[in-house]
C-alpha cells in the first residue's frame, strides 16, 4: 500500500534501454500532491525519457515505477499529428477524456487560445499549438501533469505567463507536476525539487540545493548557478556508446 | 419480401455500407488500406475452405482473416523486412495459396469471378442475417474503442500517456477488420473491398471537417454508392462490386469540386 497519500508517481532505480544502448538509468525520483519536480539536463541527457518512464509509455524498463493515479495530463515535446484526420481544437480537447464545455472554455481562456476553438489543427502555428496542448492537459483537471518543454515556440510574454500558470495550476488544483525545462529561471523561483540530469541523476535536491552543487556548476558553468539564466555546459565525464561513464 | 435476389441484394448492401463508413475512416487515417487489402485477399483461402468443409462463408473467412492478421504482427516482430513488404508477401502468398487449393478442388464449381468481383444473385437470406447481425455487433464493438482507437490515431504516446490502452484497441480493431471484409465479401468481391472502405471515406475526407462527420459522410456515400451501382449492375448486367466501387468513385470526383470550391473562398 500507499505509505504516503500524498505521492503520485515514485520512480525506484528507473532506467530504459534502446538497442543495447541506455537513454538514462539509475534515476529514483517522486512527485507529490501540489509539488513541482523539474528535469534539467543536455540535450540527449534522458530527459524526456525519464518522463515516459514515469508515464508508463516505457513498458520493459529497469528498476520500477509506482503509479498511484490515474488522472494525468501529458503534454509531449514533440506530436506529429497525420493530417489525414480532420480535427479541430475543439475535438482535440476532448480526446482522451469527456469534458464539460464550460471547462473547455476556461482552459483555452486560460492559456490564450480561445478564439481559436473552431480552427482545425493543422492550421494552427507552433506556439499556438504548443498552448492548446497546454490546454488539453488541463482542462481535465489531472492529479498529475507531465509537461514536456511546454513552452517551446510560445513568444516571450507568453512564455512568462504559460510559466505562471503552471505554477498557479498546481496550487489550484492541488496537482503534482513533473516538468521538463531549459528556462532556468522558471525552474529556480517555481520548483520544490531539480533533478539534474546527464544519463543518469548527476545531482539533485531543492533548487538552491542543486544550484550550489559541483557537479550542477560543471554541467551548466559558473554562471548559471550564480546568476541562474546562462544556459552553458562542460562535461566532467563522456559516455562510451555503451553508456558507460568514463571520467575525464 | 426478401424473395426478390434485388431486394436482397439491396438490404445486404445497406447493412455493409453502415459498417465499412467509420471502418473506413479509420482505415484511411491509420494508413491501413494495404492491410485492407492483405486481409481481403487472404479471405480466398478462406472461401475455399468454408466450401471444402461445407461452411458458413462469413465465419470460415473471419476466421482466416484473422490468422492472417495474427501472422502478420508476429512477422513484424520477429522480421526485418519493412511493413509494407509482408503485407504484399502474404497478400499474393495467401491469394495465390487460394487459386491453388481451388484448382484441387475439381469436384465444386467455383465461380472465381463471382468471389473477386462480387455477385448479386449469391446474397441468400441466410446472408442477410449475418451482415447485419455481424454488422450491428461490428459498429457496437467500435463505438465502444472509439476513444482510445481514436486518440492513439492522433497520438500514441498521448493516449497510453492518459491511460486508454491503445495496444488493446488496436488489437480488436484488426479483429473488426477481418469481420467486415467477412460479411462483405460475397457482395463486394475480394479484390474490391478494400475500395470499400477507403473511396467513401476518401470522399468523407474532402468534404468534412471532424471525425464525427468524416464518419457520418462515409457512410452517406457508402449507402449511395451501394443503391447507384446495384442498380446500374441490374440495368447494365455488370458485376455488382465493380459498380458499387465505380458510383463511389464519381461521388469521390464530385467531392473535389467542393474542395476547389473552398480554396476560391479562402482566396
Amino acid at each position: 500500500m500507499n505509505s504516503n497519500n500524498n505521492i503520485l508517481v515514485k520512480l525506484n532505480n528507473a532506467g530504459f534501454r534502446q538497442s543495447e544502448k541506455w537513454l538514462v538509468e539509475g534515476v529514483s525520483l517522486t512527485v507529490e500532491k501540489g509539488k513541482i519536480v523539474t528535469l534539467i539536463g543536455p540535450n540527449g541527457s534522458g530527459k524526456s525519457t525519464t518522463a515516459k518512464i514515469a508515464l508508463g509509455i516505457y513498458k520493459n524498463i529497469e528498476g520500477s515505477v509506482e503509479k498511484y493515479t490515474t488522472k494525468v495530463g501529458y503534454v509531449p515535446q514533440k506530436i506529429s499529428i497525420d493530417w489525414t484526420l480532420p480535427i479541430r481544437v475543439h475535438d482535440f480537447m476532448l480526446l482522451t477524456e469527456t469534458i464539460e464545455d464550460s471547462a473547455i472554455d476556461e482552459a483555452l481562456s486560460l492559456t490564450g487560445v480561445i478564439h481559436l476553438k473552431n480552427k482545425n489543427l493543422g492550421s494552427l502555428s507552433g506556439g499556438e499549438f504548443q498552448r492548446v496542448l497546454i490546454a488539453r492537459a488541463i482542462s481535465k483537471k489531472p492529479e498529475l501533469l507531465v509537461l514536456d518543454e511546454p513552452v517551446q515556440g510560445v513568444d516571450y510574454t507568453g512564455e512568462i505567463a504559460l510559466y505562471e500558470l503552471i505554477k498557479k495550476i498546481s496550487d489550484t488544483l492541488n496537482c503534482g507536476i513533473l516538468l521538463i525545462s531549459h528556462d532556468l529561471h522558471m525552474v529556480m523561483t517555481a520548483t520544490d525539487h531539480v533533478v539534474c540530469l546527464n544519463g543518469h541523476v548527476c545531482c539533485s535536491g531543492s533548487p538552491l540545493d542543486v544550484a550550489k552543487n559541483n557537479e550542477y556548476k560543471a554541467l551548466f558553468g559558473e554562471k548559471a548557478s550564480q546568476i541562474l539564466t546562462t544556459y552553458e555546459h562542460k562535461h566532467d565525464h563522456v559516455h562510451s556508446d555503451q553508456g558507460e561513464i568514463k571520467k575525464n | 419480401m426478401f424473395d426478390d435476389f434485388f431486394i436482397r441484394a439491396l438490404v445486404a448492401g445497406i447493412g455493409i455500407a453502415f459498417v465499412t463508413g467509420p471502418l473506413g475512416c479509420f482505415v484511411v487515417w491509420r494508413r491501413l488500406s494495404y492491410f485492407g487489402d492483405t486481409l481481403s485477399h487472404s479471405a480466398l483461402l478462406g472461401v475455399t475452405m468454408a466450401y471444402t468443409f461445407d461452411l458458413n462463408i462469413a465465419i470460415s473467412v473471419f476466421l482466416i482473416s484473422s490468422v492472417i492478421a495474427l501472422i502478420l504482427i508476429q512477422l513484424q516482430k520477429k522480421t526485418n523486412l519493412p511493413g509494407d513488404a509482408l503485407l504484399g508477401l502474404l497478400a499474393h502468398s495467401s491469394l495465390a495459396v487460394g487459386l491453388v487449393v481451388i484448382g484441387f478442388l475439381t469436384f465444386i464449381r467455383f465461380d472465381i469471378m463471382g468471389l473477386l468481383f462480387g455477385d448479386i444473385l449469391a446474397v441468400t437470406t441466410d446472408d442477410l442475417l449475418v451482415i447485419w447481425t455481424g454488422g450491428a455487433l461490428i459498429l457496437i464493438v467500435l463505438k465502444l474503442i472509439w476513444k482510445p482507437l481514436l486518440a492513439s490515431t492522433v497520438n500514441y504516446e498521448l493516449a497510453e500517456a492518459e491511460g486508454l490502452n491503445p495496444d488493446r484497441a488496436k488489437a480488436i480493431f484488426t479483429i473488426l477488420m477481418a469481420a467486415v471484409i467477412a460479411i462483405s465479401i460475397k457482395m463486394v468481391g475480394l479484390l474490391l473491398i478494400t475500395g470499400m472502405l477507403i473511396i467513401p471515406a476518401a470522399m468523407a475526407r474532402n468534404i468534412s471537417d471532424s471525425p464525427q462527420k468524416m464518419v457520418l459522410f462515409s457512410i452517406i456515400g457508402g449507402l449511395l454508392s451501394v443503391i447507384l451501382g446495384l442498380y446500374s449492375s441490374l440495368e447494365f448486367n455488370t458485376s455488382s462490386g465493380p459498380s458499387i466501387i465505380a458510383a463511389a468513385l464519381i461521388l469521390f470526383i464530385l467531392s473535389l469540386f467542393k474542395i476547389k470550391q473552398s480554396i476560391k473562398l479562402k482566396n
